[in-house]
């Protein structure tokens, strides 16, 4: 069977923590436990102030089912839905890898 | 799990309540099994937000169904904020209220009862209802000087157009960027405004940027903290806490210099630019720059950038508002939307008004009025704290100056003030500036009750009876500030809390019946939707409308002062006494303020200003920042939103850290001139060096209550650096929120 995938285009994830709590209303993970969880990486080149750059990239865990029970009922997982800055997909993974070509930035998870 | 029961009922409804701190009227599905929600999601078909949604919204079953959350009413059984309470019955409550406001009314007149709510929710609509039903003139939120929270904006707007804008994201479009009027802003400027926080801001939610920028917009940054937007900006400019006005003169200077204007809008539809010209002369780059730390050229670039790539346009933050001249710095900021010819044009700033101008929470003078009558508005208007020693106070919407308040407390001057009704208001933990100073004033009153969703520290030391609310999906109300008119729904109940629409109704029709004529809440949510042509029953099928184009409150056609749609009399222009933009401000004028604009340094402590405390207290404290899952003082007891946000942090520089032996995590003293609190430092490069950033309103919901520790507001509370006191002429401006100076040291 053709395995799924959750593509996230961080170029444009704010950290805005919707993906996380999402996943844990969706799959009632009490409070620790979490199916996606946002790190966030500030860099800065100490000689170049104006170097800083953040970053905010969203990591899906062995509790992410890629929201199967949602995509039977032809939904879209809870993270994708709900995720503001819509910078993150889900589908085949033969999709997302066609879509990530197009992104400067972007992570892929399958299972 | 419950979402594939056969029995789960899906409810469409907006989102815009005390319960939790909605500003955005997004739209959300509310998905109810036996009783109770276990559910809830982004709204598809809803044009706000289209289905997106924020954490706080999708957390709201931990919120409704808290184990701490107040289920009946309480009535204080020892001393304030000695933590005793003893339940009682709504019959009682309201019998005690009732009884306490008229002898408060037949003593000292219903004017010594201050109404105050928290942030603009659909809270005011409720609080100007029980407000004037009782005859009281003084509705207000408390703590913020001179409104330093939006109103500034709304009163800038009024004076300059007489209307607000916000950045075009084609929000007003039922097809949002796919409307063939649409056109996508060249160069969008995000002043003071995170964009990761969601709808924190009323009319605007961050992620539109996002949306702008994938369509093609650029992004110029105006914070001095380095936040994510800053690092995907095309310019980011850092400028020193509180200096916003400078950099606004110094744009409308180079625009005005190097002929950038449009020249066709100034000459047609602006007041006074020969006038605004020649004061603006003298605001150079190179002065600003000394003012702002922000170096010259980049003042230039942006500038240009701005005018010379239109349609452009500007959201404007909070912080830039909770300045001392925090109203003359968005007046500056619309004379630059202005002459740039970017007001209501696509892509441009946007004039809001609600749907079909309907309304329950009053944003201007003409919605009052609209809602309460001008004889009754007028009246009470006479004795509005504030409104002798300000006439913008007197004169615009009806707001009683927070400061003023507090003074009136303490003095008893010109008429003493007896009572308090706070609804979602805990500004001792979250807005007081000068925190013990407002406690103080507050303690001594006679009779002060809280409605709220949970026990805070403003309900245990201050009041006498306790009011438990419900959250969005237990109440009938409407969204309705802009944007989409939403309905908000009652689908399930909580037994014991009740709708804070609900409260304020029954309350105000057994204090003044006739001022309360209709049978429930319902019928008066649909006799105010009248404009709309909607009864509440059919909203609640429609779920949210959007007024057609051509209508004066759709927002489209764009240009709407060249067809007559924005003055009640229909004339082309504008609603302002010259029908233009008055870039010279004959309101301002009349009223005896400056009608030009002018810079003001910081007040009562800078670099600039106070160079001797300035060596004490090397770094400039920056206040309330948003977080993206905590609002205001709620949320601190939600886990799954607390985890993601657990600590009150302070921001520092890693060299500033490194100078004092401060590590990450170590707590560490904030001291200034008017004391000292703690915090748990955060070191971090996105702060400048000379400054530090200290998220507000926090308590810990999870610690003691009673005094003295009451959840740590006293260790905790950044207002109780910044004074009261320092708001502009014209009683509106905050304090120096993000202004006053201090050190920090370890703990």
């Amino acid at each position: 069977m053709a395995r799924n995938g959750l593509l996230i285009d961080y170029q444009y994830c704010t950290g805005c923590q919707s993906c996380v709590v999402a996943c844990q209303q969706e799959h009632s993970y009490p409070d620790g436990k979490w199916g996606i969880k946002v790190d966030e990486k500030v860099f800065m080149d100490p000689a170049k102030p104006d170097s800083i750059r953040i970053d905010y990239v969203p990591f899906p865990t062995e509790f992410c089912d890629l929201c199967a029970a949602r995509r039977k009922r032809k939904e879209r997982p809870a993270c994708v839905k709900h995720c503001q800055a819509w910078c993150m997909y889900s589908g085949s993974l033969t999709e997302m890898v066609k879509l990530m070509e197009k992104m400067p930035r972007s992570v892929l998870y399958s299972r | 799990m419950a979402e594939t029961s056969q029995d789960v009922k899906v409810y469409k409804m907006g989102a815009w309540s005390p319960g939790p701190g909605c500003h955005g009227g997004c739209g959300v599905e509310v998905h109810v099994q036996d009783g109770k929600v276990v559910k809830v999601e982004g709204m598809d078909d809803h044009p706000w937000y289209q289905g997106r949604a924020c954490p706080r919204v999708l957390a709201m079953t931990q919120y409704i169904y808290h184990p701490n959350r107040l289920k009946y009413p309480l009535k204080r059984a020892g001393e304030r904020g000695e933590g005793k309470w003893e339940r009682i019955s709504w019959d009682e409550a309201y019998d005690i209220c009732e009884k306490r406001l008229r002898e408060i009314a037949g003593k000292w007149g219903p004017e010594s009862v201050v109404f105050t709510q928290g942030t603009g929710r659909d809270v005011g609509g409720m609080m100007t209802l029980l407000a004037y039903a009782y005859g009281s003139p003084n509705w207000t939120m408390l703590g913020l000087s001179g409104h330093s929270c939006f109103t500034p904006q709304l009163a800038a707007g009024y004076v300059m157009q007489g209307d607000f804008t916000f950045p075009d994201a084609a929000q007003f479009l039922k097809k949002r960027y796919d409307d063939p009027e649409f056109v996508v802003p060249k160069v969008t400027i995000s002043w003071g405004s995170t964009l990761n926080r969601a709808c924190v801001d009323h009319y605007w939610s961050g992620h539109w940027f996002i949306d702008l920028m994938k369509r093609g917009a650029k992004l110029i940054v105006i914070d001095p903290r380095c936040t994510w937007e800053a690092t995907r900006a095309a310019l980011w400019l850092q400028p020193r806490p509180g200096t916003d006005g400078a950099l606004a003169l110094a744009f409308l200077n180079v625009v005005v210099k190097e002929n950038l204007y449009d020249k066709k809008f100034v000459e047609k539809w602006c007041h006074g630019f020969d006038k605004m010209a020649e004061r603006v002369e003298k605001f150079t780059p190179k002065w600003a720059s000394e003012i702002s730390w922000v170096p010259e050229e980049k003042i230039i670039q942006a500038a240009r950038m701005f005018a010379e790539n239109r349609p452009s346009s500007i959201e404007i933050g909070r912080p830039v508002e909770g300045n001392p001249e925090g109203n003359q710095v968005i007046m500056n900021i619309h004379r630059l939307i202005a002459i740039t010819g970017n007001l209501d044009v696509p892509g441009g700033n946007t004039i809001c008004r609600s749907a079909y101008a309907v309304t329950t929470y009053p944003y201007s003078t003409e919605e009052v009025i609209q809602l309460y009558g001008a004889d009754l508005h007028w009246k009470l208007s006479q004795k509005r704290i504030g409104a002798d020693k300000y006439p913008l106070v007197k004169n615009f919407r009806a707001w009683a100056q927070e400061d003023a308040i507090i003074e009136q407390m303490e003095t008893g001057k010109p008429y003493s003030i007896h009572g308090l009704w706070i609804q979602a208001n805990n500004f001792l933990a979250n807005q007081a500036q000068d925190t013990k100073r407002h406690y103080e004033a507050c303690k001594k009153l006679d009779f002060n009750v809280v409605v709220e969703i949970f026990m805070t520290p403003t309900a245990q030391l201050l009041a006498d009876i306790v009011l438990p609310a419900g959250s969005f999906p237990e109440k009938d109300s409407l969204y309705c500030i802009g944007g989409p008119l939403n309905v908000i729904r009652k689908v399930i109940d909580v037994p014991e809390c009740k709708s804070d629409w609900e409260i304020n109704f029954t309350l105000a029709k057994r204090l003044n019946p006739t001022a309360v004529p209709w049978k429930d809440v319902r019928e008066m949510l649909t006799e105010r939707m009248t404009p709309s042509g909607y009864t509440f029953e059919q909203l609640c099928d429609k779920v949210w409308d959007l007024a057609p184009k051509g209508h004066p409150c759709g927002s489209t056609p764009y240009r709407r002062y060249e067809s007559g749609l924005l003055r009640p009399d229909k004339k082309p222009g504008f609603r302002t006494p010259t029908t233009k933009v008055e870039l010279y401000c004959t309101s301002y004028e009349k009223w005896g303020y400056d009608p030009l604009p002018y810079y003001r340094e910081i007040e009562p402590e800078s670099p600039v200003k106070t160079p001797e405390i300035y060596q004490k207290y090397p770094l400039i404290m920056m206040t309330g920042r948003r977080s993206p899952v905590l609002f205001h003082s709620e949320h601190r007891q939600i886990p799954w939103l607390r985890s993601l946000d657990p600590h009150p942090i302070v921001e520092i520089n890693p060299e500033t850290a490194e100078e004092q032996g401060i590590e990450n995590g170590d707590w560490v003293w904030i001291e200034g001139t008017m004391g000292k609190f703690k915090r748990k430092a955060k070191v971090t490069p996105i702060i400048h060096p000379r400054t530090i950033m200290v998220p507000h309103a926090w308590w810990l919901p999870e610690t003691e209550g009673k005094s003295p520790y009451n959840y740590g507001i006293w260790d905790l509370n950044c207002n109780q650096l910044i004074p009261m006191g320092y708001n502009d002429a014209s009683g509106f401006g905050g304090g120096p929120i993000s202004g006053m100076l201090c050190k920090v040291y370890k703990a």
